[in-house]
């Protein structure tokens, strides 16, 4: 296996997990050999030393394979020199045959603050482009629109600490449990502590929907209704704080008013959400008697076109009862990625200049000021999805893509990839060579290697405004590079070196502190005065520190909570109540595209699977491309547990397997968009969402686009698990799946048994191959094997009859196969009782392991953890497990 | 006065009968018993493992000759027949010895055949049958030695794993193109051919034998195709032909073997045959299964009880130096018919089915045999297999009903 060269001295490191917004606190410990060791730090306010799946996989995503170790033009490796000449040179002549707005940046959450801040600095200030927007416009950019409208700055009022002091928690649109796995063990240490209650509400009745209290599954886009409707409540039952709405806040009539139009009692707002009016009442009823309320809100509110409403609907819930900024209480919006609060800090988003500060004529003046920009812009840019049309209009000529995959995740995926085969300029700053987005091509392409999680040295600001260090402790790979140094090498090579002669990652720190203080007077939320002299000493050793952190201000550990004293950002210092538009989804239904399709995430994986796919560990909890449906949809449309299908909209189609799951609502789909070209086939889900923007934040609908689905009928299925990745024939259905020692791949195609394996036993030629035949039932395995050690093994059935491929996965893990274990694999009969498919990734528990520790007796989630250990490290399955418990308890009674 | 039963030949075949006829009816016959052989009755099928020095000669042994004088059985070893007179109903023993009978049985087995290739009658040249070829066999194979097996059967793989293994550089010659070819398909023949040479057997198939040469004693064997391989021991395995001279000189219908009726009655009411020298419905079977069951029914029919020989189906199951080889039925998919094939060559694991019309036609198993009986079954009675197809590829999971293993 690829591995990272030897790294000096083995000590722990502090840093900051790579994947949600909870930003949790990472030892890792090198292990000298290119890997390291994983576990929380106990001393990480975020998390005190509890890791999710993902982030004790962390350790399994480090190999350099598939990584992007030399930067390449046109496909042919170049040297640094060539590439950065080769971008500096196209940028200023796309700048000056097309002026510089024909140029584009397109960043990420994944990028760490100090990179966001040169990238945005080097568009902004010096290039004189405005187009500078990020995937994190695809994530939170409705809630950030909602936090301005509401309190005149994007602020996140409250803090981590809310949810262990709430008495009731609020979820929308959020499958905590997964997304955020350790907030929400905080949540339910909460409810056992305190007796907290969750309410969940969302379409989809998620793993986190079974933990909640009270399930309000309303129909798709009604949020909104459902707030409006609550909004009413509070004021009819005399709930308000009158006394907080008249002092600090302005707009309450308006908003209450449009509020009643929308929702006018607790019978309209169940008929509108389709939910019952006993839940309706026992929410408003549960909200409105609770001083201490967080509603927590994430993907499912903002990855809307009435996102931004969607947020303010709720935040007038909580400044109408003045329930802001107090402990346990408050509007909190979960961020998705690592860093995408650093990318709002920095201002790396089109709408957006730098820290904080719009295009107010003074805010640009003072910004040219500060940077002294020979370019400074003036007005806001393309948000991601104009961006990206612009791109296929021919407007934008130059695009420079950095640790992100649009090719994957912007809706209407596969006209983006059509559209960048027109630039004249294509950049890619990337850490993975085969990303769908690294592989797509422009008319002159450079792919620029860039230093990963691990590698790389910068800070990250997580959910609760609390800014840590992301530290390198793995030497860099190839030529790999940090983002700020190759972003400021361009700098130079267009003139602009003074302006970027940073030495290191804590001199632009102090710069983007700087900034965020010059000329603030309290004016900006976002003020870290107090450490823009940070040396780089105390740089280098930071401890966690949460905004605001003003030069003058008492605390030296910044501000937990904002806003209890009613003084907001607005020029009057006034929240402003919204009053919102009346909810309706962007696009209806029609009769050829007659259901909702909903996109979201799986547990295990984050993104484009780019890191977690490498994880054995995580690929097991969802190994293919999938589809979830209810039950009376599945039997109306002909699909079955398991099968096959083509999931399509006016914009792309994708072959999904089908999940029947009476979570669903009757009407809509879900599928996760983690698989992308390089590990599926066919299950390039963003390609299918139409994406229509919110109309304040710019957010794409990626949870409501009209579709279609209709079984996908193949005349064999099969897996094959190899050593190294293989592929199949052109036409065949695939998903890889990394497995312990090895790479799997779930196929379907039209080829007889016959032909199968003809075709695949071809591939292992020289090999000693075991196999099975009937082909008149349609069934092949074979196992091939190099002296005693397996290195691949094939199962196919017929297309209606998927074969499972647990107990062959821990076959492929051992090293030595019995005879019994060899004749099982051709068999396809459990040699002795398998695990069953994995529930619990970080302690690799399967299904069946775990009903059969309820079966002998552990009948409580915590049994379950002494006896098997699932459950007991990260606990994002134990929604699983306790789902498991009533159907086994329910079985031994029978 | 008992009737006088004489009883030719003191084989498997002979014993089976004398143990069940003298169970069913203790006394019932006045019997005698010629034996060509010096010793009574041995377990033949035992004479490889007693070649390669797995056994001794007493465990090849069966009933001793108390067993035969409780029985009230007289006992001639050592004695050939040379005549039957049928028209005074006597059997001439060499030329001085004549018995009378009432009832006479056949079980004179079959002679071993030598290739007519010039050089066979060369001293150093043995066949593979009896106790006394064991003997000679053993006496030749001296440290270094380096002997030749003809013939890919049963027998001669055999004969050369018992030569590998007292040490003896050993190979073994077969005409055709695979080990067995009429009860083995070409994938379970190289499962074998494989399982001979890890037990140190070179073998080479389409290896059609010349001549022998040698000066006054074997010393190389030719190939048709002018290879020469230098031998200091050639053992002869290349069948047997059912032995039916002494019927044939006492005029009984004879075809290959010595014909005989379902209750394995020759031409001559009086006379019966049993064994590899009898031929049942045009069938001349080598194998001591079929042995056993027309000895059981002929001593029913001695006795007075009703009981017809059917015929045994074509199965085979044995173990080639200790690898389980199991073959019933069709060997190769005629048209239209479907099979199912497993295989594990590092195993030494083999499976095929040959199924048509939903029913079992052939099996051919190496390496584990398990449901061999269940398959012999099947064949035999066309049972529907679509609910079985797995377990008689993988094995049965659950314990199998003793019923449908009645083989």
């Amino acid at each position: 296996m690829n591995a990272h060269v030897q790294a000096p001295a083995p000590t722990v490191v502090k840093t900051t997990c790579p994947y949600c917004g909870v930003g949790c606190g990472v030892l890792a410990t090198p292990d000298g050999f290119g890997g390291a060791g994983i576990a929380g730090d106990t001393e990480h306010p975020a998390n005190f030393g509890r890791l999710c799946s993902k982030g004790s996989a962390l350790g399994e995503t480090l190999s350099l394979d598939s990584r992007l170790l030399h930067p390449s033009v046109d496909g042919v490796r170049a040297s640094w020199e060539s590439a950065l000449g080769t971008v500096a040179g196209g940028l200023r002549k796309v700048a000056e045959q097309h002026g510089p707005d024909a140029i584009a940046f397109y960043l990420s959450g994944q990028l760490l603050t100090e990179d966001y801040y040169v990238a945005n600095k080097l568009a902004k200030g010096f290039l004189g482009t405005p187009h500078v927007d990020t995937n994190s416009r695809l994530c939170m950019s409705s809630a950030v629109a909602a936090h301005r409208r509401a309190f005149g700055s994007d602020t996140v009022p409250g803090c981590y600490e809310d949810l262990d002091e709430a008495d009731v928690i609020v979820l929308v649109g959020s499958n905590t449990a997964w997304c955020h796995p350790i907030l929400f063990r905080r949540m339910v240490d909460a409810r056992a502590k305190r007796g907290t209650k969750l309410v969940v509400i969302d379409p989809r009745r998620t793993q986190t929907g079974e933990e909640a209290d009270l399930f309000l599954g309303l129909k798709p886009g009604t949020d909104t209704t459902l707030f409006s409707g609550l909004l009413v409540h509070l004021a009819s039952a005399g709930a308000l704080d009158y006394r907080f709405v008249l002092d600090h806040t302005t707009g309450f009539e308006g908003a209450l008013e449009r509020a009643r139009s929308i929702a006018p009692d607790i019978a309209a707002t169940a008929a509108a959400t389709g939910l019952p009016e006993a839940d309706v009442g026992a929410f408003f009823a549960l909200f409105t008697r609770t001083k201490r309320v967080v509603t927590a809100f994430s993907q499912g509110v903002n990855q809307s076109a009435q996102g931004t409403d969607k947020g303010n609907a709720i935040i007038n819930c909580h400044l109408a009862t003045g329930r802001i900024g107090k402990t346990g209480a408050g509007p909190f919006s979960l961020t998705g990625q690592p860093n995408a609060m650093g990318g709002r800090e920095v201002g790396g988003l089109a709408n957006m200049l730098a820290a904080h500060m719009h295009f107010a004529p003074e805010e640009v003046d003072r910004v040219r000021r500060f940077w002294s920009a020979p370019n400074i812009i003036t007005g806001e840019g393309m948000k991601a999805v104009a961006l990206f049309e612009a791109v296929e209009r021919g407007k934008i000529k130059a695009l420079w893509v950095m640790g992100t995959n649009p090719v994957v995740s912007m809706p209407r995926a596969d006209a983006i990839r059509e559209a960048i085969k027109g630039l004249d300029l294509y950049v890619v700053s990337e850490a993975v060579a085969d990303s769908d987005t690294a592989c797509a091509t422009g008319r002159k392409t450079i792919l620029l290697p860039a230093q990963a999680w691990g590698e790389k040295d910068g800070t990250v600001t997580n959910s609760e405004r609390r800014i840590s260090r992301q530290r390198s402790f793995l030497k860099s790979p190839g030529e790999a590079r940090a983002d700020w140094a190759i972003i400021s090498d361009v700098a130079k090579r267009l003139g602009h070196g003074e302006a970027f002669a940073y030495p290191n990652a804590a001199a632009i720190f102090r710069e983007h502190a700087s900034l965020s203080a010059f000329e603030n007077n309290g004016t900006r939320d976002f003020d870290i005065g107090a450490v823009s002299d940070i040396s780089d000493a105390a740089y280098a050793g930071a401890k966690p520190l949460q905004w605001p952190l003003t030069k003058r201000g008492a605390s030296k550990d910044g501000k937990q909570r904002l806003f209890a004293d009613g003084q907001f950002f607005t020029f009057d210092k006034r929240a402003r109540f919204v009053a919102v538009q009346p909810p309706a989804l962007a696009q209806a239904v029609s009769e050829d595209f007659p259901f909702v399709l909903n996109t979201g995430r799986v547990r295990d994986h984050w993104h484009t699977m780019t890191r977690t796919g490498k994880s054995q560990r995580l690929s097991a909890h969802r190994d293919v491309p999938f589809v979830e449906i209810h039950p009376d949809d599945a039997a109306a449309m002909g699909v079955t547990h398991g099968g096959l299908a083509t999931v399509s909209t006016a914009h792309g189609a994708a072959v999904l397997e089908i999940m029947v799951t009476d979570g669903m609502r009757r009407g809509d789909l879900f599928a996760a968009f983690h698989w992308s070209g390089a590990t599926a086939s066919e299950g390039r889900v963003g390609a299918l969402a139409r994406g229509i923007p919110d109309p304040v934040s710019g957010q794409p609908e990626l949870k409501a686009t009209p579709a279609a689905i209709a079984p996908a009928v193949y005349r064999s299925r099969g897996f094959l698990l190899t050593r190294d990745q293989r592929s199949l024939p052109a036409g065949w259905w695939w998903a890889r799946a990394t497995i312990l020692g090895g790479s799997g791949l779930h196929f379907a195609t039209q080829e007889s048994s016959r032909e199968v394996a003809l075709m695949l036993r071809g591939m292992f030629q020289g090999l000693e191959i075991a196999e099975y035949a009937d082909h008149a039932r349609g069934r092949y395995r074979f196992a091939a094997y190099d002296g005693d050690r397996l290195v691949a093994c094939l199962a196919l059935a017929p297309g209606e009859a998927k074969p499972g491929w647990e107990s062959e996965k821990a076959y492929f893990a051992a090293d030595d196969l019995e005879p019994s274990a060899r004749r099982a694999l051709l068999s396809g009969r459990a040699e002795t009782a398998s695990a069953g498919p994995t529930v619990c990734a970080c302690h690799g528990v399967g299904l069946d392991v775990i009903a059969a520790t309820i079966a002998a007796g552990a009948h409580s989630v915590e049994a379950v953890g002494v006896a098997c250990k699932a459950g007991t490290n990260c606990g994002s399955c134990i929604p699983e497990i306790r789902k498991l418990l009533p159907q086994a308890l329910a079985r031994d009674a029978a | 006065m008992k009737e006088r039963l004489v009883v030719i030949g003191n084989g498997m075949a002979s014993l089976r009968f004398l143990e069940r006829l003298t169970e069913r009816a203790p006394g019932a016959y006045d019997v005698t018993v010629v034996g060509a052989e010096p010793q009574a009755a041995y377990n033949r099928v035992l004479l490889s493992s007693l070649l390669g020095g797995e056994v001794d000669e007493a465990a090849c042994a069966f009933r001793g000759l108390d067993w035969y004088e409780a029985h009230g059985i007289r006992l001639i070893t050592g004695a050939p027949v040379t005549q039957v007179d049928r028209e005074n109903a006597l059997v001439m023993v060499g030329e001085t010895h004549v018995l009378p009978f009432d009832k006479l049985v056949l079980a004179v087995g079959s002679l071993p055949i030598r290739l007519p290739k010039p050089g066979m009658d060369l001293p150093g040249i043995i066949t593979f049958r009896d106790l006394a070829d064991v003997a000679a066999i053993r006496k030749a194979a001296v440290t270094g030695a380096r002997a030749i097996v003809i013939g890919g059967g049963l027998l001669g793989l055999e004969a050369a794993v018992g030569l590998a293994r007292l040490g003896v550089d050993t190979t073994l010659l077969h005409v055709m193109d695979r080990l067995m070819e009429r009860q083995l398909d070409h994938h379970a023949a190289g499962l074998v051919k494989r399982a001979m040479e890890s037990r140190g057997v070179r073998v080479l198939l389409k290896a059609d034998t010349a001549h022998v040469e040698g000066d006054g004693r074997v010393e190389r064997l030719v190939l048709s195709d002018g290879t020469v391989l230098p031998a200091d021991l050639v053992v002869m395995s290349v069948g047997v032909r059912p032995n039916a001279v002494l019927a044939q000189g006492a005029g009984l219908d004879v075809g290959r073997g010595i014909k005989v009726d379902d209750r394995m009655t020759s031409s001559d009411p009086r006379i019966f045959a049993l064994g590899e020298c009898a031929e049942h419905r045009g069938m001349v079977y080598g194998l001591v299964e079929p042995a056993y069951e027309q000895a059981e029914v002929l001593s029913r029919h001695l006795v007075g009880e009703e009981a017809a020989y059917p015929g045994t189906s074509l199965a085979t199951s044995l173990k080639v130096s200790g690898l389980p080889v199991f073959s019933a039925g069709l060997i190769d998919a005629p048209d239209g018919a479907e099979t199912i094939v497993m295989s594990d060559p590092g195993l030494g694991l083999y499976r095929k089915l040959i199924v048509g019309d939903g029913k079992l036609l052939g099996a051919v198993f190496v390496g584990d045999i398990a449901e061999q009986g269940w398959c012999k079954t099947l064949i035999r009675t066309g049972e529907p297999i679509a609910d079985h197809r797995d377990d008689l590829m993988f094995g049965r999971v659950h314990a199998p009903d003793s019923q449908s293993l009645a083989a």
